[in-house]
């Protein structure tokens, strides 16, 4: 890394270092210890600032903000049914518009809303709301957190489930293979696309303050391990996540206008010697404890199908005329 | 693209216009902030009228969403009405069905949300008519809901109603249902109010601090609708809605009074409508579309001799018990007709069984005949109307039930069935 890039790099740090002094989602709220998804919200709402206002559908996030009256959350948040995230999340966005026109100059314009949403409220139940805000081109952050099933209602299966794993409603692994949200949401054409990881907080802070710099709707999903529903020690989550990255299980990039960047901890697993093997990442986990051979084998050549379609996407997008 | 104006404006004006419309210049009036909407028949001329408003820049500031479902009608009306602004949505029949849910949610949320709905049937089989059951199903979701038997009641009462959820003291939504077809797709004159009186009638549009409950507000930071524990206060959070719901009456009838002073249209006491309950033998309790042809139809059997009156209720929910049980008084048999259903209730139909409840602890009434008519948009002919009347005068005099009444309900209008 050159000098100038190497500097670069330095005063995001710093710059996200110091903005990790102000906590948002305050101690005291209910997450199990080792919560993926609390460090998600954490980093995301520090590189979003108090500005923001968030709406969150029947998740895990519905109940560890707190019981009435106790709340962590130290900025605007409301709770909202299932599947309606994204539509209030439009609904919020609409109103400050209004706002903006009424009372001008103070500043309603300048909020921004977001949906945190789990995998079930995304890719299940809520994607229909999700597709019709991203149609629109919802002014809007919409973010999944990933833990791969519903673990509010105790660790079904989701559509975001991996090939494979247990849940309490796929007892003997998950036929069907994990459902590509962020594709999908590619696929609306909206300005902003983003995959992150806990265990990347700068890239993950990053992506946040981008998305925040763009008008219409971005989407960005984090993978959330989630100790109790992966099976693992609450303090392995983070360790988990990155090996999801290593091994290529969870791709991590950006999608701007239709161009698609790996970020730099995906970037060099092009190359497949340098990806971990699988197994170091699914081992760890007791919820691949009874995986059959098969659906072990079936899940690598899965992994490595994805990576040769995405250096075939990543070719081809270099031959888009610029 | 049209220039934008920089104010809404409205000179008093009346015009022929289709139920729909008067819906939508209604909520334009009210200079609604937020519309979320989604087609569905016999509502969509309402929505299609709104975004002639805002394409042609006649609302300014106004956001409208054009969503992708009544569920997300719901919900963005929710996050719009949560941040403080007015928000105005249309819908129908297979639309309430599907948005329920978030229907719970906005009352919960205690909303002064303002809805209208071009009442249709339910499907199976597919039915897109007159038909009230739509709305009436929602009964115990926490919405007020109001019947329209005029195009002008319809423009009058979605002003009405803005004024009356928006109370600091009610803060609730509300349904204005009118007969899809009927009232939505055929015009009539409707007068259209000036915008300054109107302006002076409602309340001023929410503050920059919004509801008194309720924002979204970075400078005020707060947590809405997170769980709350049973020994916590959720019993008393719903007893707060029904005390609402009792408050509601008075303040209807206020609201209703003001606006007769304004404008000069009376609507009863706003609960109900009495039309010729004096000196009666019987009476009918009938709502929406077919209230005003009841009217004629009392007029002609009046001046035939006979002794009949009608009550057009104008709210199922708050439901006037006191009215009704005044009204009951009047007369020795009280006909009620339903153009929805109740399945497994006591009568069938919705409206007829809540006058029964009403009337359960009062000696000395008016015997109860429920009757259902008009379902799924099936025609009801003045001299059905007649009729009904005439079957109520005769039963009064013999004591007989009519013949053809199912389960004690008489379903008029099936023996045109083949
Ligand atoms: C309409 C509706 N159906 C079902 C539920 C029950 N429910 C609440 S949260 C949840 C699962 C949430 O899963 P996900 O979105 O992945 O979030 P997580 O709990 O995993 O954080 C379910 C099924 C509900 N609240 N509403
Ligand atoms: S169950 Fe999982 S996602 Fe939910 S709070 Fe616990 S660790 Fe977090
Ligand atoms: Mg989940």
């Amino acid at each position: 890394m050159d000098y100038w890039r190497l500097n670069k790099r330095m005063v995001k740090l710093k710059e996200a270092l110091e903005s990790c002094q102000e906590e948002y989602f305050l101690p005291g709220n209910s997450c199990c210890a080792g919560c993926g998804l609390e460090l998600a919200l954490r980093w995301a709402i520090k590189a979003l600032g108090p500005n923001t206002a968030l709406v969150t559908p029947a998740s895990c996030l519905n109940v560890v903000v707190g019981l009435w009256p106790k709340t962590a959350p130290n900025f605007p948040f409301t709770n909202m049914a299932f599947a309606a995230g994204a539509a209030a999340a439009t609904g919020m966005s609409a109103a400050f518009k209004a706002k903006a026109y009424r009372f001008p100059g103070k500043g309603w314009d300048e909020i921004t809303a977001i949906t945190f949403a789990g995998d079930g409220g995304t890719a299940d139940i809520g994607i229909q709301g999700l597709s019709g805000a991203a149609e629109r081109n919802s002014d809007q952050i919409y973010v999944c957190y990933d833990n791969e099933a519903y673990m509010n209602t105790g660790i079904q299966r989701s559509s975001s489930t991996p090939h494979g794993a247990w849940t309490s409603t796929t007892t003997k692994g998950k036929d069907r293979f994990k459902k590509n949200l962020p594709a999908i949401m590619t696929a609306h054409d909206i300005p902003y696309v983003a995959t992150c990881s806990i265990s990347e907080p700068l890239d993950l802070y990053n992506k946040f303050k981008k998305a925040k710099s763009i008008n219409g709707c971005k989407y960005i999903h984090i993978l959330a391990p989630c100790p109790p529903g992966w099976g693992l020690e609450s303090s392995e989550s983070i360790e988990i996540a990155r090996l999801a990255v290593k091994t290529g299980s969870w791709i991590l990039y950006e999608v701007e206008n239709g161009i698609m960047n790996l970020s730099k901890a995906s970037r060099s697993l092009l190359d497949t010697s340098k990806r971990a093997p699988l197994i170091d990442y699914l081992s760890r986990q007791k919820r691949f404890a009874n995986i059959s051979e098969k659906d072990l084998i079936e899940l690598q050549e899965y992994l490595d199908h994805t990576w040769k379609r995405l250096e075939a996407d990543l070719l081809c997008q270099d031959q888009y005329p610029k | 693209m049209v220039e934008a104006q920089e104010d809404f404006v409205q000179k008093r004006e009346t015009i022929i216009i289709k139920g729909n419309e008067a819906a939508a210049y209604a909520a334009k009036s009210a200079r609604v902030q937020v519309i979320s909407a989604y087609p569905i028949t016999p509502q969509t001329t309402v929505v299609e009228k709104l975004s002639e408003f805002v394409d042609n820049g006649e609302m300014p500031g106004t956001q409208y969403i054009k969503v992708e479902s009544e569920h997300s009608v719901f919900a963005s009306v929710i996050g719009a009405s949560k941040a403080g602004t007015r928000t105005f949505t249309a819908t129908s029949g297979q639309g309430i069905f599907y948005a329920h849910e978030m229907i719970h949610w906005a009352a919960g949320a205690r909303l002064p949300i303002v809805v209208a709905i071009a009442s249709r049937g339910p499907a199976p089989p597919w039915n897109i008519w007159a038909d009230f059951t739509d709305v009436l199903s929602q009964r115990d979701t926490g919405w007020m809901s109001a019947f329209c038997a005029t195009h002008q009641e319809i423009y009058d009462e979605i002003l009405m109603s803005y004024k009356v959820c928006e109370d600091h003291d009610i803060l609730l939504p509300k349904f204005v249902a009118y007969g899809g077809f009927i009232l939505s797709h055929t015009s009539k004159p409707v007068i259209i109010e000036d915008q300054d009186l109107v302006d002076s009638f409602l309340p001023s549009l929410p503050s920059e601090e919004g509801w008194p409950h309720i924002w979204m507000d970075p400078k005020r930071p707060m947590m809405f609708g997170n769980l709350i524990m049973p020994s916590s206060f959720y019993l008393e959070f719903r007893l707060k809605i029904q005390n609402a719901f009792i408050r509601v009456k008075e303040k209807i009838k206020k609201v209703t009074k003001e606006f007769e002073k304004i404008f000069g249209r009376n609507y009863g006491n706003g609960l109900v409508q009495e039309y010729k309950m004096n000196n009666v033998d019987v009476g009918v309790i009938i709502y929406g579309d077919l209230a005003l042809q009841m009217e004629q139809a009392v007029d002609e059997l009046r001046d035939q001799g006979y002794k009949v009156g009608m009550v057009k209720l104008r709210h199922f929910r708050p439901f006037p018990t006191e009215d009704i049980i005044e009204v009951a008084k009047k007369v020795k048999l009280l006909g009620v007709i339903d153009r929805a259903t109740a399945f497994g209730s006591q009568t069938g139909g919705p409206v007829s069984c809540e006058v029964k409840t009403a009337l359960h602890e009062t000696q000395e009434t008016a015997k109860v005949l429920p009757i259902i008519n008009g379902l799924g948009g099936r025609e009801v002919t003045l001299e059905q109307q007649k009729n009904q009347l005439k079957a109520l005068i005769k039963f009064n005099e013999t004591g007989e039930i009519p013949k053809d009444t199912i389960h004690g309900t008489l379903w008029d209008g099936l023996l045109e069935v083949e």
